[in-house]
């Protein structure tokens, strides 16, 4: 199956442009980000260089990881219940454009600006902790393997998200309900992560390659069995 | 059944249809949407699909389209057969433009068509844009957000997205509901401008006079097909001819003026001085009726042949049906 880039490429630009200029969406995916960036930056300043070292039994950076998680879902759930409840989505379907291609310029346009969201976030955080934290405090958080361990699985994590949160999109009439739906669904998601962060379940090499090498076929899963989901029909006639 | 496969006006160069529909049906569930429906749309022709709410005529434009598959029968669109294997290749040589435009709001009129130019992967998108925003008259609101714009104008914006993938076949439901005259006269000349470039439109419409003005063809939709033909068959085939004889006064004696008068089947009164005469041949009836007159005494306002809208054919077929579906 070959799927034309410069359909997927316009979806994405048209997705972009329209985030831009929609103010509810832009207050929903940057209101994780900060909710999940003001715990860890608290916990840091008030952390003194004698306490460090419970700092080093935590992955405060891991906790982050909720952000690629939640935010792209506020975007992917809009992607086709969206578009099904403003009307806008009969006359894309009526083009030559494929199921696959609509989704995949939808989750593209969802994940780009997340991801970049996301490692922006991380950033700030680390270039806080490297400015304003104790240094003993700034040498329990930067971790080489933590740093690269979110590099690693921010889009893999946001891809996940993106694919839950089109499949109930597809499925949902109400652009705010396929939102609901889209976060609780994403929950465990945020709930491995926030285990693994706070050491209830020990990060190791293995584990780490593993949970990897998992988010990766699901995204790929996610990939080849969202799009079937995607009923013309159903969309258009709304029943069925 | 045989002449609802009446001869489609060829227009085009080419001898195949632009759409053939063999008794296609449509049902969702127990429902039926549309049920054994065929006709035939020559290349280059205004083909006008009517009906009450209900009646299936967006239906029947969707299944056309692509956008959901019929339940039984076939049909061949853009020249390619109806399959769900052949649905991308058909959407490219066609063009919907449905009842709602359904924009994005947010975007501008020229980001709109920009999106649905690359949608369609049209070879020269801003000659093709430019072409689109001029042909509804749109270029210098191109850069105007589409959620600022009026009814008709949004409308406009619809058909320019229509016109970008230049179609074979152009699909328009209910382009003109809820505009107003000039707008819709506005719309009118666009279909009028895009029938002097030989493209095919298949328009659905509850505007009678609307289908009458445009259409080289109309088909009756009520679920199923009651009838298709030239506007002025349908009434040649619905209705007798008749001949409106207006006098200043009432005749003291109709019956002897008018009974028996060669070309004359019958006749009845129709108001105050005014009379409604069965003709087989008006041209043949006219002169012999105005002759009778004369003998008669009768001061003659006018005699002119009645004509019937095709406003009367859709409700004789349409009350027909509501009819039928009562007993």
């Amino acid at each position: 199956m070959s799927l034309s880039a410069r359909r997927i490429r316009a979806v994405v630009r048209k997705e972009l442009r329209e985030y831009r200029r929609n103010r509810s969406v832009l207050v929903a995916v940057v209101i994780f980000p900060l909710i999940f960036l003001i715990q860890p930056l608290v916990a840091v300043f008030i952390q003194r260089s004698s306490s460090a070292t419970s700092l080093a039994q935590v992955h405060l950076l891991l906790y982050m990881l909720a952000i690629p998680v939640l935010a792209p879902a506020v975007l992917a759930a809009y992607s086709v219940a969206g578009e099904r409840q403003q009307g806008s989505l009969e006359p894309v379907l009526a083009t030559p454009i494929r199921r696959e291609e609509f989704l995949t310029g939808k989750a593209l346009a969802a994940l780009l600006p997340s991801v970049a969201i996301a490692y922006v976030v991380y950033a700030v955080f680390l270039a806080c902790v490297v400015v304003f934290a104790q240094p003993a405090v700034a040498e329990a958080l930067l971790r080489l393997p933590d740093i690269l361990a979110q590099l690693l699985f921010t889009p893999l994590l946001a891809a996940l998200s993106i694919w839950i949160a089109i499949a109930i999109s597809t499925r949902s009439s109400d652009a705010r309900v396929a939102q609901q739906l889209s976060l609780v669904g994403s929950l465990p998601l945020v709930v491995v992560t926030s285990l693994i962060a706070f050491d209830v379940i020990h990060a190791t090499l293995r584990l780490g390659l593993g949970l990897g090498a998992a988010l990766l076929l699901a995204d790929l899963l996610g990939w080849r069995i969202v799009p079937p989901m995607f009923d013309r029909e159903r969309l258009i006639i709304g029943t069925r | 059944m045989s002449d609802w496969h009446a001869a489609p006006a060829s227009i085009g160069q080419s001898t195949a249809p632009a759409l053939s529909v063999d008794h296609l049906s449509k049902r969702f569930g127990d429902r039926i949407a549309f049920d054994d429906v065929s006709f035939e749309v020559g290349r280059g022709e205004v083909f006008g699909f009517l009906g009450p709410n209900g009646a299936g005529k967006t239906t029947t434009v969707r299944t056309l389209g692509t956008l959901i598959a019929p339940t039984s029968g076939s049909a061949t669109v853009a020249g390619i057969p109806l399959t769900p294997k052949n649905g991308e290749e058909i959407r490219r040589r066609i063009s919907i433009m449905p009842e709602a435009p359904g924009l994005y709001l947010r975007l501008s009129v020229l980001e709109n068509l920009e999106y649905f130019a690359e949608l369609y992967e049209t070879a020269h998108p801003s000659e093709r844009i430019d072409y689109a925003l001029r042909a509804v008259n749109l270029a210098e609101r191109a850069r105007d957000p589409c959620g600022t714009l009026s009814k008709g104008l949004r409308q406009r914006v619809a058909l320019a997205r229509a016109l970008l993938s230049d179609p074979d076949v152009l699909f328009l439901d209910e382009p003109t509901a809820g505009l107003d005259p000039v707008a819709a006269r506005e719309v009118h000349q666009l279909i009028g401008g895009l029938r002097k470039e030989g493209v095919t439109i298949f328009l659905t419409t509850h505007r009678l006079e609307e289908a009458e003005h445009l259409c080289d063809r109309v088909a009756i939709l009520n679920t199923t097909l009651r009838t298709i033909g030239r506007p002025n068959e349908l009434r040649e085939r619905l209705f007798a001819r008749a001949l409106a004889v207006r006098t200043v006064e009432p005749l003291s004696d109709p019956a002897r003026v008018f009974g028996g008068l060669p070309g004359v089947d019958g006749w009845h009164e129709d108001g105050v001085a005014l009379y409604l005469l069965t003709v087989s041949n008006p041209a043949t009836a006219a002169p012999a009726v105005t002759r009778a007159l004369v003998e008669a005494g009768a001061d003659v306002l006018s005699i002119s042949e009645s004509q019937h809208s095709l406003e009367d054919v859709y409700l004789e077929l349409v009350d027909e049906g509501v009819e039928a579906t009562r007993r």
